[in-house]
């Protein structure tokens, strides 16, 4: 095991800053290449219209984890040393609900509003003024907030845990699931299709 | 009278052009970029031993932003000083606003190589642009809300915790799914 570097202490926080921006561009300019910095293409996703967010993300969510549990398995990774926040399934269930109510409202999340708001549109900078000023209100609600924020706390938990299946099994269950989503992602949206929308 | 062929002025338009679903803009296939964001989270997780992140610089601003207004203020709020703490020396030496700026950086780069940096409101044909910038607000103040109670967004719950096999970040990315597809109707004149 020599991985994760920066958690086995192979170089310091200050150089942690200069990957933080190196791997920060290279995550911008992958959400730029996708079209992640445009509000409409986002939103399409909730149309049915353009499944390009689902297509990414679920591509994205199998190359990392396949990735990550193969790493692993080879001895490469510790993945006990791998981030993992813990589980509070009642509020994290609200602030997916919530999260997602803002994404359509909004027509981005904070990592795209930042590629939107580089490439010129105004109303991503609209957005991330929202963001900053509910931070600040979550910030000042804290008091009672954050009762609610850590309550039912289970710990580090996985999927593989919570369905008492083996790793791989899970892992194999969310390819095949990805895979069959992909195939069938075209048709929905030939389906869903507005014949008159501009690009 | 005779003919003439205009060769200066602009094609007239396909009779199919006003029909077609979709104009790319150039961008990348899905799974080419998906694959290529998918390297980047696991190099991340390899080097760093954490995944991507945004809603937490946001948080690191604002708390750095009410430290410098009003310290004891900030200090005496448990949000606010786990996120002054965050930062190596100074409150925005943290990693997660080191990375949205190289997400800025990224995003503008990528952008002005395929020459899609432009000033517009991004909106939908029937959607003004101050109703739009409105809109986008009331979203991020509710993506604010949703990042809080969920720990983390799009980037560091559901992406991120979902290719750890994250049980919470799990729960958390069907949820948001729910949640847009709930508000999609009534948010259609927006963007339809």
């Amino acid at each position: 095991m020599n991985a994760p570097f920066y958690a086995l202490g192979a170089f310091g926080d200050r150089a942690s800053l200069a990957v933080a921006l190196v791997i920060g561009f290279a995550f911008g300019a992958c959400l730029e290449r996708a079209g992640f910095g445009s509000a409409r293409k986002l939103v399409a996703q909730f149309y049915l219209d353009d499944l390009a967010v689902f297509k990414v993300m679920f591509t994205a969510i199998v190359t990392a984890m396949v990735g990550l549990q193969a790493l692993g398995a080879a001895g490469v990774v510790d993945l006990a040393l791998v981030d993992l926040t813990p589980t509070h399934p009642l509020p994290q269930a609200v602030g997916g609900l919530v999260l997602g109510f803002g994404f359509v409202v909004g027509g981005y999340c904070p990592g795209t509003s930042v590629v939107g708001a580089a490439t010129g549109h105004l109303d991503a900078w609209a957005f991330i003024a929202g963001l900053l000023g509910g931070t600040l209100l979550v910030g000042e609600l804290d008091p009672w907030l954050g009762r609610f924020v850590e309550s039912g706390d289970l710990g580090r938990r996985t999927l593989p845990e919570v369905l008492h299946a083996p790793a791989a099994a899970v892992v194999a269950a969310i390819v095949v699931i990805a895979l069959a989503g992909f195939a069938g992602a075209p048709r929905i949206e030939r389906r869903f299709a507005t014949p008159t929308r501009e690009a | 009278m005779s003919v003439r062929l205009d060769v200066t002025a602009a094609p007239a338009p396909l009779p199919s052009a006003a029909h077609v679903v979709r104009r790319p803009g150039g961008w990348a296939n899905p799974h080419a970029a998906g694959v290529g964001l998918g390297l980047v989270l696991l190099a991340t997780y390899v080097v760093m031993g954490r995944g991507l992140g945004a809603s937490g610089a946001y948080a690191s601003i604002v708390a750095w932003a009410v430290h410098a207004l009003a310290p004891a203020h900030a200090q005496a709020n448990a949000y606010f000083r786990d996120y002054l703490g965050r930062g190596f020396g100074h409150p925005l030496a943290a990693w997660l606003v080191f990375e949205v700026l190289g997400v800025a950086l990224g995003g503008l780069v990528s952008g002005l190589l395929a020459g899609r940096v432009r000033r517009t409101v991004d909106r939908g044909p029937r959607a003004g642009v101050a109703g739009r910038l409105a809109f986008a607000f009331a979203g991020g103040v509710l993506m604010a809300v949703g990042a809080r109670l969920g720990r983390g967004c799009t980037s560091g719950q559901a992406l991120s915790g979902g290719a750890t096999l994250n049980a919470g970040s799990w729960a958390f990315m069907l949820m948001v799914f729910a949640g847009g597809y709930l508000l999609a109707a009534p948010m259609r004149r927006q963007w339809r």
